[in-house]
């Protein structure tokens, strides 16, 4: 099952990275790419022969000729403030947004088909997706992949953030790797020991890359695009002063995926150039340096494809033990946080707080804020303010939401003073809803998306713009235009905001005692409509009324 | 007359500046019983600054008001409050002619002094002024107070006989909310009254005087709707405004009868129900009409009446425009029944609905069913006001032509 160079027109790379963090938590970052030379899209050349690519996904991009493709499914929310940046951010629940090719004409229609398929290959409610939390951002959200046409018009974006992630969603996702669960870094992804984290974040990002052999620059466009598949698991572990591969995933590696061009773990060694503060057997001889989100990072790597890796036991059980406390990490640039202010089922506030913690430089971050219908925001309500002091965005697109069909898109360009904090403020209304509208549990609240902050970050270090076959995955997974900056994203946490709820055992007795009053309406104007008024003459007592009888007969005058 | 009915201007508009200023206005603004979804001031606001930001006010869900009252508010935002007093105003003036000009229309019921007449216009116009719908409708800044001036030049016009004018401003008063459509039957009955014209199907100068008077409505309204929409250039504003008043999406409690029926009805009903509730309200014109072909100001009272209470939207505002026709009647307080109860009524639900909102809302001890119970009370407190106010005047008629005592079914 070699691959020779010469006609691969598939590849396949996974990695692992770990980054000990100072107080015993682990971040550990699972990233499996495959890059395939074909094109889904053109005429005639139907795809047939599906090697290393997953042929579920490879079907559904063609069928629905999807350009670009991000789904994450998220438990837990990341504490950018405590673990700082993570390679791939997500937010929580599950998160869905889509380039379509231009030649689709119908792209409502296929993105609803297109959640509906999703949602039965990865076992997820992605169902519940349709155009009441649908979104066309129109700026926040460019091709990640190859693109010059962003018609904003073939994006659409939505999140589902009271979805939750368990093994049934694990289960298909590990289907999609070549190797499976079976070979490689993958059979470290026990569910048992997955979910225990705090974090667990699994992605699928699928988009269309240059092809690159032998360093070619990122930038030259070729006329077949390859398709690149990324599939990452970001895990986030509580552990003690001593932890090794078997303790946190119950597995150690055995032996690289045979399908694999290149199988490496990266252990993240910056804060220890000494081995004062921790120590990491077995040794290996191989470092690597990358500049990773602004930070020049030291790596031990651990080749798995060359067997004195595994040593003697052929088994790879990282061991890392702590020596010593402290470290400090480095304070993210920025960061973001967000929560509804206000009382009573009324009315509200929605405050999203923005921190920029570069000593020296301002920045420009691109807010994009989606909330649903059922809150009506007010937008001459918003304000923007820098340090006590007004700052006006230089880009406000707001599209208005329509009950029951789209949901309210905000996006704002703000930019953020050195060393700052920006506080978005803007009021919204709580909207009373039909009855059979209501979750079964009403009162638990409604979920409001994440806001996502996406901006260029300047950068402490240089980055380089260009990209070779050495450098870790998950380096290189946003494309780097320039070398003064990154990009970053940043998602705040939803929210959960309860509305009024009306009676649920009562729709019969509204119906009822409200026909009733109208109907006391309707009866009072039928009766003075049809009443006519005459005089009566007052009735006689029996026994003049018997007398007036006797006196008829005799003819003479009646009493009164 | 002068005299008295300046001090009470000064006095209202002392009451109106006061509340404005005071820091009570954006408490009140809030208030779900003074603005509904159709005039709240804050959505109007929110209307301009859509406009502002290059979106259409139409293209979301937050702004109901007719693109005139747009571009209206647009030049006068800074001097809104101003706007309203001077409405109030009007509606004043206006009421105050009225009364004036009833005079010679009913001279024949001598069962009132002249003395009580005299003083009608100022009852008229302290019943509007310094009712307390009124002074926190205006207080709001709700444009239910500007609908309420337009009625009032309307009823006017028509009773000062300006046929085109009166036309004119129903066609406005249609165009800022529908309702006022069932105006046109009592408009038409006191010009054919005024002139002098029987009301019968087969005269040719009943059908011609109906089709000029029809016309010139009609034509208004055409010209209305054309110029808002060369105004706003799209007709983006039909189904906003038109058809969020007849299909009532949203459920924002409010005075009325709608909002708890639609938000506890079920899916398969929903069509029936909202055609049937909205039906109700023009169905009473013509049987109406046929009853009091020959007391069209009064009809006009009903009909406003049954307006404020089944439209889909109703604020205390809307209330407060009826409920200053009263002291037109003041004749038949005497005959009135349960007066006492319905005005306890009236007053206790009044007092009630910001408790009861406030301790489902805020306090989370009550729940939707407790508003609702208060709204059921209101709208049935006013049912039986108007419908007492007919039911004695026509006691009071009969009265009048039979001077005899007569007994009457009890109902």
């Amino acid at each position: 099952m070699g691959i020779t160079a010469a006609a691969a027109r598939d590849e396949f790379q996974e990695e692992l990275v770990i980054r000990p963090l100072h107080s015993g938590d682990i971040y550990a970052s699972f990233q499996f790419r495959t890059l395939w030379d074909t094109d889904f899209l053109q005429e005639g050349q139907k795809v047939s022969h599906y090697r290393l690519f997953p042929k579920s996904l490879g079907q559904v991009l063609s069928k629905f000729s999807v350009r670009e493709l991000h789904i994450s499914f998220t438990q837990g929310f990341w504490r950018t403030m405590q673990w700082g940046q993570p390679f791939i951010p997500s937010p929580p629940g599950a998160e869905l947004w889509v380039w379509f090719h231009d030649t689709v004409s119908d792209v409502d229609g296929n993105w609803k088909e297109l959640t509906n398929v999703l949602s039965g290959i990865f076992c997820a409610s992605l169902n519940f997706i349709d155009l009441t939390n649908t979104v066309q951002p129109s700026a926040s959200f460019k091709p990640l992949g190859l693109g010059n046409a962003t018609d904003h018009r073939f994006l659409r974006y939505a999140t589902l953030p009271r979805e939750i992630v368990c093994t049934e969603n694990l289960t298909p996702w590990k289907k999609l790797l070549p190797c499976g669960s079976k070979a490689g870094l993958a059979v470290l992804l026990k569910s048992e020991k997955l979910f225990h984290s705090s974090f667990h974040s699994q992605a699928v990002h699928i988009r269309p890359v240059c092809q690159h052999k032998n360093g070619l620059d990122f930038a030259k466009i070729l006329d077949a695009p390859s398709f690149c598949i990324h599939l990452c698991i970001n895990c986030y572990l509580h552990l003690f002063t001593e932890w090794s591969l078997f303790k946190m995933f119950s597995r150690t590696l055995t032996e690289a995926c045979p399908l694999a061009t290149s199988s490496k773990v990266y252990v993240d060694i910056t804060d220890n150039p000494e081995g004062e503060l921790f120590e990491l057997s077995p040794a290996t001889p191989l470092l690597s340096q990358a500049v990773v989100l602004g930070d020049r990072r030291t790596y031990s790597v651990f080749d798995l494809t060359r067997a004195e890796t595994f040593g003697q036991l052929r088994s790879l059980n990282l061991l890392l033990r702590w020596k010593g406390d402290g470290g400090e990490m480095l304070r993210p640039l920025l960061h973001a946080e967000r929560y509804v202010a206000g009382f009573g089922l009324q009315t509200g506030e929605i405050h999203t707080v923005i921190y920029n913690n570069h000593p020296y430089r301002a920045f420009p971050v691109l807010l994009m804020d989606s909330v649903p219908w059922y809150l009506q925001l007010y937008i001459h309500t918003l304000t923007v303010t820098s340090k006590s002091r007004d700052n006006k965005p230089s880009y406000i697109h707001y599209q208005p939401a329509k009950d029951r069909h789209r949901p309210h898109l905000l996006e704002m360009l703000i930019q953020l003073p050195p060393h700052s904090m920006t506080e978005v403020t803007v009021q919204f209304e709580r909207a009373l809803l039909k009855w059979t509208e209501y979750t079964p549990d009403p009162n638990h609240g409604f979920y409001v998306g994440s806001s996502v902050v996406s901006a260029l970050v300047p950068s402490m270090v240089a980055m380089s713009t260009n990209f070779t076959q050495d450098q870790p995955l998950f380096s290189s997974f946003v494309p780097v235009k320039e070398e003064s900056s990154y990009f970053v994203r940043v998602y705040t946490e939803p929210l959960l905001v309860n509305l009024p709820t009306p009676d649920f055992s009562m729709p019969y007795n509204v119906i009822c005692l409200t026909c009733t009053v109208v109907a006391v309406g309707y009866g009072s104007f039928y009766n003075l409509l049809t009443r006519t008024f005459q005089v009566d003459e007052p009735s006689l007592p029996l026994a003049k009324r018997l007398a007036n009888l006797i006196r008829r007969i005799r003819g003479v005058p009646l009493l009164t | 007359m002068a005299a008295p009915l300046t001090l009470l201007l000064i006095v209202a508009v002392t009451i109106r500046a006061v509340l404005f200023r005071s820091s009570l206005a954006e408490l009140i603004s809030a208030r779900v019983e003074v603005v509904s979804p159709l005039n709240a001031w804050k959505r109007v606001v929110e209307g301009l600054a859509l406009l502002d930001l290059g979106v259409s006010p139409y293209s979301g869900d937050v702004f109901h008001e007719t693109p005139l009252m747009i571009y209206l508010f647009h030049f006068t935002v800074d001097y809104a409050e101003i706007v309203f007093i001077v409405s109030a105003y009007f509606f004043r003036k206006q009421k105050y002619a009225l009364e004036s000009d009833r005079y010679s229309a009913d001279c024949l019921e001598l069962l009132r002094s002249p003395k009580e007449m005299f003083y009608i216009p100022l009852k008229v116009a302290m019943f509007y002024l310094l009712n307390p719908f009124t002074i926190l409708s205006c207080v709001a800044k709700s444009t239910c107070g500007l609908n309420n001036a337009i009625i009032a030049l309307f009823i006017f016009c028509t009773l000062k006989g300006s046929a085109l004018l009166s036309g004119i401003l129903l066609a406005l008063a249609t165009y800022q909310s529908i309702y006022p459509l069932t105006l046109f039957a009592p408009a038409l009955l006191f010009f054919l009254q005024r002139l002098y014209i029987p009301v019968n199907l087969r005269r040719s100068s009943f059908w011609f005087f109906t089709l000029q008077y029809a016309f010139m409505y009609v034509g208004s309204l055409v010209v209305i709707t054309g110029l808002s929409f060369f105004l706003l250039g799209s007709w983006d504003f039909i189904p906003s405004v038109y058809g969020f008043i007849f299909s009532v999406p949203d459920l924002t409690p409010n005075i009325g009868l709608f909002w708890y029926f639609f938000a506890e009805m079920f899916e398969h009903f929903r069509l029936f129900f909202s055609c049937v509730f909205q039906f109700n309200v023009f169905f009473y014109t013509i049987p109406l009409s046929i009853k009091l072909k020959e007391h069209p100001v009064f009809l006009i009272f009903m009909q406003i009446a049954i307006i404020s209470i089944f439209k889909s939207y109703p604020t205390v505002g809307d209330v407060a425009l009826y409920m200053a026709f009263l002291p037109a009647w003041s004749h038949l307080y005497r005959f009135l029944r349960n007066i006492f109860l319905v005005s306890c009524v009236l007053l206790a639900c009044s007092a009630l609905f910001p408790v009861l909102w406030h301790l489902w809302i805020y306090a989370g001890s009550a729940n939707s069913n407790f508003y609702y119970a208060i709204t059921l009370l209101f709208n049935f407190g006013q049912v039986k006001v108007f419908t007492t106010t007919w039911l004695t005047n026509c006691e009071w008629k009969n009265r009048w032509r039979n001077k005899v005592s007569l007994f009457i079914n009890l109902y």
